[in-house]
C-alpha cells in the first residue's frame, strides 16, 4: 500500500502531465488549421496541373518517343519506397500506420524477388524501419528545421528522386503518406510517382473536346512538366501529411488528457480512502487506550 | 461575343489571382504573347517574366518564374512555379531568384545549360523592367 505522500506525489505528477498534453492538443489544433488551409490553397494548382499533364501524357504514352518518366525504365526490378513520416512523435498511430503500410509493401516486393530501396522523409519513419531495413536505406530527408513545408522542400525531394532515376538507381518509385480525412481519420496511402500514372485523373481535353496548340512543342512541354509533376505530387503528399500529423496529434493528446483526468480521479479516491483509514486507525487506538484505563 | 474571360494565376502554394480579365500578357517560351477572349486553345511553357492582366477592375502585374499557361477561349490559367505581385518583389526577392537561377545553371548538365543560362538572363530582364539591380551573375 503506497503511503499518503507517495499518492500525493503521483497525483501531482499526473496533473502536470495533463497540463502538458492539454497544451499540446491546443497547439496541434492551431497548427492543424494552418496546415489544412495550406493543403486547401495548394489544391487548385495540383488539380489543374494534373489535368493538363494527364492530357499530354495520354497523348504521348502510345508513342515510342514518350519520355522515360511516362514509359518507365523498361523493367520493374528495383523499387524505391519513399516513406514520409513526421519528425516528431506523440501523434498516435500516425507514424506507425505509414510504416506498417511501407513494411507490408517492402515484404511483398522482397518476396517477389525485387530489390527494395528506401528513402525516408522525417525522422520517425527512419527510426521505426531501421531495425529491419537498415541495409535498404539509400537516403534520408530531414525536415526537422522546417516550420511549415513549402514547395521548395518538395522540389528538393523531387530533384533527388529524378537524379537517382536518371542514374538508373531504381525503376519504380512509390511514396507513402497519410491522406487527411478528418481529425480522427487519416488514411495511409501509397502512390506511384515514377513512372507517372494517370489512370484516375480526368483530362480536361476530353471533357471539353478542345484541341490545344502547344508552344514550343508537345514533347518539349511534356518533358518540362513531368519533373514538375513529381514535385507537385510530393508537395501535395507533404501537405496532406502535415495536416494528418497535426490531426493525429490533436486526437491523441485529447485522449491522453482524458485518460489523465480519469487517473487523477482514481488516485484521488485512493488517496482519500487511505487518509480515512489512517484517521480511523488513530481513533481506534485512542479509544482502546482510553477503555483500557 | 464575350469580351472578357476568366483569369487564374496559381502557384503551388496558393491561388494568387482569380478575376475576369479582358487581356493577359504572358511571357511564353517562344516570346511574349497576349491572350484575349476567344483565343485558340493553347498550352505554353513560361519563361521567367511578368504577367500583366488587364481587367475592368484595373491592371495587375505578377512576376513569375517558370511554369506553364493554359489558354482556352473562355479563360486563361497560369500555373507558375513561383509567382508574386510585382509590388512584393523587392531587391532581396530578386537576389533570391538570381541566386537560385545561377545555382541551377552552375549545376546543370551540358544539354540543360543553354536553357538555364537563358533563365538567368530572363531574370535580369525582369530586374531591368522593375528598375532593380540584378547582381552580376
Amino acid at each position: 500500500m503506497p503511503s499518503l505522500k507517495d499518492l500525493k506525489n503521483r497525483i501531482e505528477s499526473v496533473k502536470s502531465t495533463r497540463k502538458i498534453t492539454k497544451a499540446m492538443q491546443m497547439v496541434a489544433a492551431a497548427k492543424l488549421r494552418r496546415a489544412q488551409e495550406a493543403a486547401e490553397a495548394a489544391r487548385p494548382y495540383s488539380e489543374r496541373f494534373n489535368a493538363v499533364l494527364a492530357g499530354l501524357a495520354k497523348a504521348a504514352a502510345g508513342s515510342d518517343a514518350a519520355p522515360k518518366l511516362v514509359r518507365g525504365s523498361g523493367s520493374d526490378q528495383v523499387h524505391l519506397l519513399v516513406v514520409m513520416t513526421a519528425e516528431r512523435g506523440l501523434c498516435g498511430g500516425f507514424n506507425s500506420s505509414i510504416v506498417k503500410l511501407a513494411r507490408a509493401k517492402a515484404q511483398d516486393l522482397l518476396a517477389a524477388g525485387k530489390t527494395v530501396k528506401i528513402l525516408t522523409v522525417g525522422k520517425k519513419g527512419r527510426e521505426q524501419l531501421k531495425r529491419e531495413y537498415a541495409d535498404h536505406f539509400v537516403g534520408h530527408v530531414d525536415l526537422s528545421g522546417i516550420r511549415s513545408v513549402g514547395y521548395d522542400n518538395a522540389q528538393g525531394i523531387a530533384t533527388d528522386l529524378l537524379q537517382r532515376f536518371e542514374a538508373d538507381e531504381f525503376d519504380v518509385a512509390t511514396i507513402f503518406y497519410n491522406t487527411f480525412q478528418n481529425v480522427v481519420t487519416q488514411i495511409p496511402t501509397e502512390m506511384q510517382v515514377i513512372p507517372a500514372t494517370f489512370e484516375d485523373v480526368e483530362t480536361e481535353a476530353e471533357d471539353t473536346g478542345l484541341v490545344y496548340d502547344y508552344e514550343p512543342s508537345e514533347e518539349a512541354i511534356l518533358a518540362t512538366l513531368l519533373p514538375k509533376g513529381v514535385a507537385t505530387a510530393i508537395f501535395a503528399a507533404l501537405l496532406e501529411n502535415a495536416a494528418s500529423e497535426q490531426g493525429a496529434r490533436m486526437s491523441a493528446m485529447d485522449n491522453a488528457t482524458r485518460n489523465a483526468g480519469e487517473m487523477i480521479d482514481k488516485l484521488t479516491i485512493e488517496f482519500n480512502r487511505s487518509r480515512q483509514a489512517v484517521i480511523t486507525n488513530e481513533l481506534i487506538e485512542i479509544i482502546s487506550g482510553a477503555e483500557a484505563l | 461575343m464575350a469580351d472578357t474571360m476568366q483569369f487564374d494565376l496559381v502557384s503551388p502554394e496558393r491561388l494568387l489571382a482569380s478575376l475576369v480579365a479582358s487581356a493577359v500578357q504572358i511571357p511564353g517560351a517562344d516570346g511574349e504573347m497576349t491572350a484575349m477572349p476567344n483565343h485558340a486553345p493553347l498550352i505554353t511553357t513560361l519563361r521567367p517574366g511578368i504577367v500583366r492582366v488587364t481587367s475592368a477592375e484595373g491592371d495587375a502585374s505578377f512576376v513569375v518564374t517558370g511554369g506553364f499557361a493554359e489558354i482556352t477561349p473562355e479563360g486563361t490559367s497560369v500555373l507558375a512555379e513561383r509567382a508574386m505581385p510585382v509590388a512584393e518583389v523587392t531587391q532581396d526577392v530578386l537576389d533570391d531568384f538570381v541566386a537560385a537561377a545561377v545555382a541551377a545553371r552552375d549545376n546543370a548538365t551540358p544539354e540543360m545549360l543553354d536553357e538555364l543560362a537563358k533563365q538567368v538572363s530572363d531574370i535580369a530582364g525582369i530586374a531591368a523592367e522593375l528598375g532593380l539591380q540584378a547582381k552580376a551573375a
